[in-house]
């Protein structure tokens, strides 16, 4: 549809107009109906009622909508000249949030600005997307395939996946560390590298447990063995797992998931909200949402093919494995796949934070395909 | 450009194996979703269900236990109960000051109230206070204003009209113990009370019923959010006992402040009329659980409220025994209807002296004469000829040495000697002088007044195998009844004897005669000494027994039946420490059999 406004071969600039007309309309109808079956849910998990969560999500959602509009008319060049202060901006905000953190469910993630709490952990994701994405643009093959020229790139993962660890926030910190091993893999580290840092991991393991926080121990055993503490660590999945498997093919109904409205699932507007989708939906909404998410994917996978830039096409890949990452975690976390971690499913989940920066890459996403013919220079 | 030829390709070749992998993820959480939604479903809705659905167990109405005539023996009765419910009440402590204020509360409850408030959550009714009266329960919601949270709930307790003077036969409930055996759910109710003694404990299955069920549906924090079915359950069965509750009474009012046990049974069945042991406790305080200071009242009474001693007390049965021992003589041919014995008051085993009660003597009796005056020279000579292995076996036949088995809980089974028993007993050959003292009723031979009930009974229904019981027989059954194998004529001999001790001048019970329209009684008194007499004492000459503490006296024991010429009602009675049994027992039973012969429940007595 929106090739019809595709301006021609190697034109620079684009009115706000033609970018508009640019934005892919599909993109952005998949984001819309996540959005409006979050918003539908968050209804239901307040059992019928607009407040308190469904309001502020539709209020939410409408300025995540603003954001990523915004994001999608800059310029690809702009936001690659500004990647490190970007980044740096950031990093400076994490150890503002290390230093003078509010607390906020028991972890130093926010800063409070009063009408809203910025989570910088979250932008930098993003940031982190960008500032490697330009690295990797300007560097040849040579230096990627080299050993010496992944000192600059690891570091720029390291230190902020550090900051954000000791927040302590270990499951965004290794959604950091993943995205950024998705664009070293992208951009053609050799397999054996990634072999030498997994088989580091594997010997590094019994170090790290020895300094995991309790709960999060916890959470790793309980994984193992959801059993060991049924009415404790282990309670979340357990009744997970339940108001999932009880969901069947065709689900409760819409406002009759027995575990969720009777409070067994915790959480349920939240992390949890997958597991009320699917207990209230059944296994078709449940399986209507992983397509819909997949068909978001595939089309930042498709701007990543159609972007004629490499830093364009490095932002995509990034941003949307950042988005997959979310996904899957979150899902697989529910479905007993993997330990329980704090990661919402984006776009359905009740909060802000992720919501607006969600919105944010995916503005980024569809600047990339806007500006797919722009030539980016080295610099 | 070559290199970033490469750099491109290179780009594109990995981010396709990465979307590889990611669309292979996503199938993963697809099959995941299969697995638990599909494959798993019916597992996890079962667990969701259990989740979901609190299942209450209704406690069924107990079933009502009546006497013969339909009137009731044990009910159930409604119990007000006020509760609380600490999330209607804005504040706890407000409405308990006010509900005190109406009705005050001990210390205990108050602590109790506060401590369950604290173990339970805001919406679980915690009990207040109960047995409620009607004029408590309006003074309730007369004020309900001012007692937010408190609420009046209605339930069944256990009540016993005639309470103690039925206690020692239906027995009482109370809350289950650890140790009572858990073969129903029922059991698991909070203040759900099972049949502990009596015939609530005999009879406890027919009488539960089956509990119904009541499926709530409810919120992870237990919070009942509606109703989803409930399952009626089945009302436990009503039972009509044998017993008159009437000749209950009587029989129970009969003993005064006196210890000791009473049974009436109707000779041609067995069936029991009335069945008492005094003193006894009020179940009704047991059904409500009872206080420290009165079960330690019960526990240290020196006249044992808590043992049934129809059943439970085993006891010398003394001159009752003599009848037997009459029979037994008859039978072996050792003595006959015109043998007579001499009695000097006493009489030697070897160098031994064995006296009798009468100590100038009676001089030559025969059977029907010993019988009326007990004298005891005549039965030592009896038993002495008979045997003892030939006294044993007529008081087998008649009922003794075994336990009855009707149903209470903890019944003996007495003692009938014989050689045998003793060698095995005792490894030492049988005693000439405990066949004599056997004669009298006394050495090793123990009964319990049932079985006194029974052997008198079989005496006067002319030999008839009658087993006392508290169920009513059907025609059948009662038609069905086995003969003994006796001699009419010496059962007459002996009902001759029984009928001269209470109706010839001199007989040992002629001063509980009584003449109710022709109608007489038949009986045979008994005194079983507590303690031996020294020489000393009987040198001395016979302390009374009034002047001996309680604990020394003797036990009275009578046995009877009436109409004398054609029995109809027998029965046994034992005062403890009565002093004797033709001065503390006989006139109870006279009392009781009048009152049978008045009152005729079973309808045979033709009124003249």
């Amino acid at each position: 549809m929106y090739k019809t406004y595709e301006t021609g071969f190697r034109s620079q600039r684009m009115s706000i107009k033609e970018k508009l007309m640019n934005i892919s309309f599909w993109y952005v109808m998949f984001i819309c109906i996540l959005a409006a079956v979050g918003i539908t849910m968050l209804y239901s998990a307040a059992n019928g009622h607009w407040k308190p969560w469904a309001v502020n999500q539709l209020v939410r959602f409408g300025m995540g909508l603003g954001v990523m509009i915004f994001f999608a008319l800059v310029d690809i060049r702009l936001l690659m000249r500004f990647s490190y202060a970007f980044y740096f901006f950031t990093l400076l905000l994490l150890v503002v949030v290390d230093v003078t953190g509010h607390v906020g469910m028991g972890a130093q993630r926010w800063i409070n600005f009063g009408f809203f709490k910025l989570q910088p952990s979250e932008l930098m994701k993003i940031a982190l997307v960008l500032v490697l994405a330009r690295y990797f643009h300007s560097v040849p093959l040579s230096t990627i395939e080299s050993s010496k020229g992944l000192i600059q790139p690891l570091l720029l993962v390291l230190i902020p996946a550090g900051l954000v660890i000791i927040q302590p926030d270990l499951g965004t910190g290794l959604m950091l560390i993943m995205t950024a091993g998705a664009i070293f893999f992208a951009v053609g580290v050799q397999l054996w590298k990634f072999g030498v840092v997994f088989a580091a991991g594997i010997i590094m393991a019994p170090i790290a447990w020895h300094f995991l926080h309790d709960y999060q121990k916890d959470r790793v055993l309980t994984f193992l063995n959801p059993e060991r503490d049924p009415l404790g660590a282990g309670y979340h999945i357990i009744q997970s797992k339940i108001a999932l498997g009880s969901g069947g093919v065709f689900g409760k109904g819409f406002l009759n998931g027995t575990q969720s409205h009777l409070n067994f699932l915790p959480e349920k507007h939240t992390d949890f909200i997958f597991t009320m989708l699917s207990e209230e939906l059944g296994m078709i909404g449940a399986v209507m949402i992983i397509l819909v998410n997949f068909c978001i994917i595939a089309y930042g996978y498709s701007f990543a093919m159609k972007s004629t830039s490499y830093f364009g096409k490095l932002v995509a890949i990034g941003l949307t494995t950042n988005y997959f990452l979310y996904v899957f975690i979150n899902t697989a976390m529910v479905l007993g796949l993997i330990p329980v971690v704090g990661i919402p499913l984006p776009l359905i989940s009740y909060g802000g934070t992720v919501m607006l920066s969600i919105m944010a890459s995916f503005g980024i996403l569809l600047s990339v395909h806007i500006n797919r013919n722009v030539t980016v220079g080295k610099e | 450009m070559n290199r970033d030829n490469d750099k491109g390709k290179v780009l594109i070749n990995r981010s396709l194996i990465m979307a590889a992998t990611k669309a292979f993820l996503l199938l993963c959480i697809i099959g995941r979703l299969y697995y638990l939604q599909v494959y798993q479903a019916d597992k996890f809705k079962m667990l969701a269900d259990e989740n979901r659905i609190s299942t209450r167990l209704l406690i069924p109405q107990r079933g009502i236990i009546y006497d013969r005539n339909h009137r009731v023996l044990a009910t159930n009765e409604q119990n007000f109960q006020a509760l609380i419910v600490a999330e209607q009440a804005p504040n706890v402590q407000d409405t308990l000051d006010a509900f005190k204020k109406i009705m005050p509360l001990t210390e205990a409850e108050e602590e109790r109230i506060r401590r369950d408030l604290k173990r339970n959550r805001s919406f679980v009714p915690i009990k207040v206070k109960d047995n409620l009266s009607w004029e408590e329960v309006a003074k309730i919601q007369l004020n309900a204003s001012d007692l937010p949270g408190i609420i009046i709930d209605d339930g069944l307790n256990r009540a016993y009209p005639y309470g103690e003077k039925t206690a020692q036969v239906i027995g009482y409930v109370a809350a289950v113990s650890d140790g009572d055996v858990k073969d129903d759910s029922l059991l698991e109710v909070p203040g759900f009370k099972i049949g502990k003694s009596g015939i609530e404990k005999y009879l406890e299955h027919r009488l539960r019923g089956k509990g119904g069920i009541l499926k709530m549906e409810v919120n992870a924090y237990g919070r009942v959010m509606k109703e989803i079915e409930e399952i009626e359950g089945v009302p436990g069965e009503n039972v009509v006992l044998t017993l008159d509750a009437r000749l209950q009474e009587k029989a129970y009012e009969a003993f005064g402040e006196q210890s000791g046990a009473a049974v009436l049974l109707d000779v041609d069945s067995g069936e029991i009329l009335a069945f008492v042991s005094t003193p006894a406790f009020d179940p009704n305080d047991f059904t409500q659980g009872l206080s420290n200071e009165k079960w330690k009242a019960l526990v240290e009474n020196e006249k044992h409220p808590l043992i049934n001693k129809a059943i439970q007390g085993q006891y010398s049965p003394g001159s009752v025994f003599k009848p037997i021992v009459a029979l037994a003589g008859l039978e072996s041919g050792v003595i006959k209807p015109e043998t007579r014995f001499f009695c000097a008051g006493k009489m030697f085993l070897g160098n031994h002296p064995f006296h009798c009660w009468k100590h100038v003597g009676h001089g030559y009796l025969n059977v029907v004469e010993a019988l009326m005056h007990s004298c005891d020279i005549f039965f030592y000579e009896t038993a002495l000829r008979g045997g003892i292995d030939k006294i044993a076996e007529v008081a087998r036949r008649f009922g003794l040495g075994k336990a009855v088995g009707i149903g209470l809980e903890n019944e003996k089974s007495g003692l009938i000697p014989d050689k045998a028993w003793k060698y095995r007993r005792f490894g030492e050959p049988w005693q000439l002088g405990e066949s004599l003292i056997s004669g009298i009723g006394q050495g090793y031979i123990l009964v319990t007044p049932l079985q006194l009930a029974t052997m008198t009974a079989r005496i006067a229904n002319g030999g008839y195998e009658v087993v006392p019981t508290f169920f009513p027989l059907s025609a059948e059954q009662k038609d069905n009844i086995k003969k003994i194998s006796v001699n009419k004529e010496y059962l007459d001999l002996v009902k001759e004897g029984m009928f001269d001790v209470v109706n010839i001048p001199g007989g040992t019970a002629w001063r509980s005669q009584f003449d109710y329209q022709g109608h007489r009684m038949a009986g045979k008194t008994g005194s079983v000494q507590v303690r031996r007499i020294t020489l000393k004492e009987r040198q001395s000459g016979i302390i009374k027994q009034e002047d001996l503490p309680w604990k020394y006296r003797d036990h009275g024991i009578f046995i009877g039946y009436a109409p004398a010429d054609n029995p109809k009602y027998a029965v046994a009675v034992l005062v403890e420490h009565g002093g004797g049994g033709s001065s503390a027992a006989a006139p109870i039973a006279s009392k009781i059999l009048l009152e049978s012969l008045k009152l005729d429940p079973l309808g045979v007595i033709r009124k003249k």
